[in-house]
């Protein structure tokens, strides 16, 4: 049987390369902003499979027999990393407000050249 | 030829991590400062959600700079498309009546939605980012409707900058009380797994709940007026 784990990075490595690809392959650049879009949620996969734990739960402590005893609120329950899931959750925000901020951009760049060609906008090539 | 580079540069990366896979396996036991969050994390915050005790007060600090970046993005949005003077603007074509007695029926509902899932951040998944994302699906929805409305921009503004004020205000109550930047005082803590319990935690994710809630709107209304006046 495969590993889940081995499967999550998997799949996370194929986003990657799928968005990477679509970054650096399309012309259009709306498509270019789906790309980012699906690199970053590769990169999120990947962050929380790294806090993956096997035979864990979620971690929220919301049942009594996940705690130690009834005065002992220390925790022995088996739960995944919460370190990674608080980092993505920081993440998607950025990720949301770069692409806000792309799609801006965007709007600006049509009104002025009348394209999404990325190939036509040469006012910044070397 | 600048395809070709790409597709060798693409196919260079694939490999690479394809032979890193089989060292990607998971761990049996949670180790360093993530072995402590979790163990002492519902005696030092009594929050239910060990995510959210770990955004709010333990990494508290990069939460606040979060909220910057957020901040900062959408006034980044706002300046490339601001208002250009003695532009023409169509009328926008009027959404049909199914979409606007929807929104009218569900704005409510997506709004209390919104509010619950930032007012209990600590118990529950979600908190203070989630539903302010869902009270701004709330607020697409009703420009989606109504085409030609307008926000209460003074009033998001005021309400966006209090709550950013507010979650200094009560990091820095914390520095002056227990000598710590956001600090949770340990007497007030309530108990675990109750609406009024986890401290400073469950105040300071609704005031992120309304932070993130009028940005996003701000940043919609922007975006769908853009959208229109090219």
């Amino acid at each position: 049987m495969i590993n889940p784990s081995t499967l999550y990075g998997a799949s996370a490595l194929i986003l990657i390369l799928v968005g990477l690809a679509t970054a650096l392959l399309k012309r259009d650049l709306i498509k270019m902003t789906l790309g980012f879009s699906i690199l970053s949620a590769g990169v999120h996969l990947l962050i929380v499979a790294l806090g993956y734990i096997k035979g864990g739960t979620a971690p929220i402590i919301d049942k009594a027999e996940m705690l130690k005893g009834a005065s002992d609120l220390t925790v022995s329950a088996n739960v995944m990393d919460p370190v990674p899931q608080a980092m993505v959750l920081t993440a998607i925000v950025i990720g949301v407000g770069t692409t806000a901020l792309m799609l801006a951009v965007i709007v600006r760049l049509y009104a002025r050249h009348k394209t999404l060609d990325v190939n036509t906008l040469a006012r910044l090539k070397w | 030829m600048k395809a070709l580079i790409s597709l060798i540069a693409l196919l260079f990366l694939g490999v690479t991590l394809w032979q890193l896979l089989p060292f990607f396996a998971p761990a049996e036991v949670l180790q360093g400062v993530a072995a402590h969050y979790v163990q002492q994390g519902v005696v030092e915050n009594r929050g239910a959600n060990i995510v959210t005790s770990v955004i709010v007060n333990y990494r508290g600090l990069d939460t606040l700079g979060e909220v910057v970046v957020l901040f900062l993005s959408v006034t980044g949005v706002g300046f490339v498309l601001r208002r250009r003077g003695g532009v023409c603007v169509p009328k926008p074509t009027p959404a049909s009546e199914i979409v606007e007695t929807g929104a009218r029926l569900l704005m409510p509902p997506v709004l209390l939605f919104g509010a619950y899932i930032f007012i209990h951040g600590h118990l529950t998944p979600g908190g203070g980012f989630q539903g302010g994302a869902v009270v701004a699906s709330a607020v697409l929805l009703l420009l989606l409707a109504n085409r030609d409305r307008h926000l209460p921009h003074a009033l998001l503004s005021w309400v966006e900058s209090l709550s950013g004020l507010a979650y200094v205000v009560v990091g820095l109550l914390g520095l002056i009380g227990l000598g710590s930047f956001l600090g949770n005082d340990p007497e007030a803590l309530g108990v675990w797994n109750r609406l009024f319990s986890a401290g400073i935690i469950p105040i300071i994710y609704v005031l992120i709940g309304l932070k993130v809630g009028s940005e996003l709107s701000a940043l919609l209304e922007v975006m769908t007026q853009a959208g229109e006046r090219e």
